[in-house]
């Protein structure tokens, strides 16, 4: 994980976004495949997004990023979107853990000052540092408690159970 | 040292260690729910972690809920899938039209006072107004548990909301839950319990707490627990014979924050779209025309909550033209209850439809789903947008008597305003 460098543009959305809005849980009933269900991301509040996403993409949003449904499809379609790092002021609980157990970044810091289209550096070997080279601002966010270091390490929580066959904290 | 709240001792329990807020730890779980929401997918997890048996079947259970009935191949084929798997390795399986997992998981009296039960679907909060620390977790937690028979968790801090006084004429629990969304906001519970306490408890039934620790979530809580009183006791009787140790808190437990709220002066609130704490005097939202009344879901498809809405409707001299009333009992106790003592026989006089028990139109993946521009008034728990199938729909959240209230006159009304 330290070695964890990732650079991409900020695509900004706001506060309560809720896990239908990431993607509608209609779509869930005809394929659980992210490359399937990922035209389909955002398309309730940004019909656009989904065709304009790139590779490498960080979402930015407000406060309580996730919150509603607990499906895990709202994060495993962001991760096929190929966008590898969420950044929130806070995260709903199951979006988090959720987010952790599929090997998304989910970084809590202040993203007032993000703009949209903000290139941005997320640093592993800092502390997840994340530097906005549109700014030259670098925000600090909260680490991580080792449990959720240890399954991200692994690279979520499949290799993880594979690996140690229960919870070691 | 302070004492502990509810939840840390709980969780001190289930995790052999003394367990205070902020803590990580290890717990063994003692039930654990999946629905064909999130089933199939833990099915993907549980083979890609190696899984090939169950670390205990009996803590499993599974619920047909999400796709009632199922309307194509695909959903049938999740079904089957789950079917499949539960026989093969001895877990109980809740079929189609048996009702809402979270409502069997209490009704089957899997959740008990002390127990740690966790459910892969949000509401599985529910089950914390039977003394359980009940929470919501993905398909991939579920997975794991499946194997491992365990959960890491961190102990939340509690917020203890003190209930005083009782409810008047016209108000209901569901009132007190949006009146704390309202108070906490989306997310003004996040990581965090909601342990409630005080003398307005004794007047509120198991139903009543069902209603409030299901809309924890709603404030982004963690759980929402209650004590366990006689209520509760008499709630589980017969419905389990396995041996429970309630769970009190401390008196010098200590809290983040308290909530007092008197239930004397609660007035009827209503949750405008598409936010569930946008929350209003539900007066201030009178007139606004209604087209769809939704009655069901894990918040409020209770019988209590069908007498409550039938009695208005009855009173207000049944439903106006244009409005499309939907009926979805929680589960076929429910509905076998409305059967007998004739609620049922009512709603279809009234003209409603009656959708088989499950989320129903809850979440917009079977059921009734709302026309364009459709304004709903409902006894569910989430009013986001396009959550009931159709995003140029909004959707209100209010009381069971609210939402019949609203079908009585085709507008938002205050259900005190229509008396026998």
């Amino acid at each position: 994980m330290t070695a964890l460098v990732l650079r991409g543009r900020a695509r900004l959305f706001g506060d309560d976004v809720n896990t239908d809005y990431i993607i509608s849980s209609t779509r869930k009933r005809e394929s659980l495949d992210p490359q399937v269900l990922r035209q389909y991301l955002f398309e309730g509040i940004d019909p656009a997004f989904a065709a304009s996403v790139v590779p490498g993409d960080l979402l930015v949003a407000g406060k309580n990023f996730g919150c509603g449904s607990a499906m895990e499809v709202a994060v495993t379609t962001v991760l096929g979107a190929g966008i590898p790092a969420v950044l929130a002021r806070s995260f709903s609980r199951t979006y988090y853990r959720n987010a952790i157990n599929n090997g998304l970044l989910p970084i809590v810091c202040d993203t007032a000052r993000i703009g949209a289209g903000d290139w941005l550096a997320i640093d592993g070997a800092n502390g997840m540092a994340v530097r906005n080279e549109t700014t030259g601002e670098t925000l600090l966010p909260e680490p991580l408690p080792p449990i959720m270091q240890a399954i991200l390490a692994a690279g979520g929580l499949v290799p993880y159970i594979r690996e140690h066959g229960r919870f070691v904290v | 040292m302070t004492g502990k709240t509810i939840s840390e001792k709980i969780l001190s329990r289930k995790s052999g260690q003394d367990a205070r807020a902020g803590d990580l730890v290890v717990c063994a779980v003692d039930c654990a729910l999946g629905t064909d929401g999130s089933v199939p997918m833990a099915l993907d997890y549980f083979a890609q972690m190696g899984g090939e048996r169950l670390h205990d079947p009996a803590r499993i259970v599974f619920a047909l809920d999400h796709y009632v009935p199922p309307s194509s191949a695909k959903t049938a084929g999740l079904h089957q899938r789950m079917r499949a798997f539960a026989a093969l390795h001895g877990v109980a399986l809740h079929d189609v039209g048996e009702g809402i997992g979270h409502q069997l998981i209490v009704e089957t009296g899997r959740a008990l006072p002390g127990d740690l039960v966790v459910g892969a679907d949000s509401h599985a909060v529910t089950y914390g107004a039977l003394n359980s620390f009940a929470t919501g977790i993905g398909s991939s937690d579920l997975a794991a548990i499946m194997i491992t028979g365990q959960i890491w968790l961190r102990v939340p801090q509690s917020i203890r909301i003190t209930l005083t006084g009782r409810l008047t004429a016209g108000v209901y629990a569901k009132d007190i839950a949006l009146a704390l969304a309202e108070t906490l906001g989306a997310d003004g519970a996040a990581y965090q319990a909601l342990e409630f306490a005080g003398p307005g408890l004794q007047h509120l039934e198991l139903e009543d707490r069902l209603v409030l620790s299901n809309l924890a979530v709603e404030m982004g809580a963690k759980n929402g627990i209650f004590p366990a009183d006689a209520q509760t006791r008499a709630y589980l009787a017969g419905r389990t014979a396995q041996a429970f140790e309630a769970v009190d808190p401390d008196p010098d437990a200590a809290y983040s924050r308290e909530i007092v709220l008197d239930l004397d002066a609660l007035t009827p609130r209503i949750a405008l779209p598409h936010l569930v704490d946008r929350v209003v005097p539900l007066q201030e939202a009178a007139q606004i025309p209604v087209q769809m009344v939704y009655l069901g879901t894990c918040t409020g498809g209770r019988l209590r909550d069908f007498h409550q809405a039938r009695d208005v409707l009855k009173a207000g001299g049944g439903v106006a033209p244009g409005v499309q009333l939907v009926v979805t009992p929680a589960s076929r106790e429910v509905q076998d209850a409305m059967e007998a003592d004739g609620t049922l026989a009512d709603f279809v006089a009234l003209g409603a439809e009656i959708v088989p028990p499950g989320c129903g139109s809850c979440c917009g993946t079977c059921g009734v789903i709302p026309g364009d521009g459709v304004n709903v008034v409902s006894t569910a728990n989430r009013n986001f947008k396009g959550r009931m199938g159709n995003a140029s729909a909004s959707i209100f959240l209010a009381s069971p008597a609210s939402c019949a209230a609203a079908a009585v006159r085709g507008a938002i009304t205050d259900p005190r305003e229509i008396t026998p």
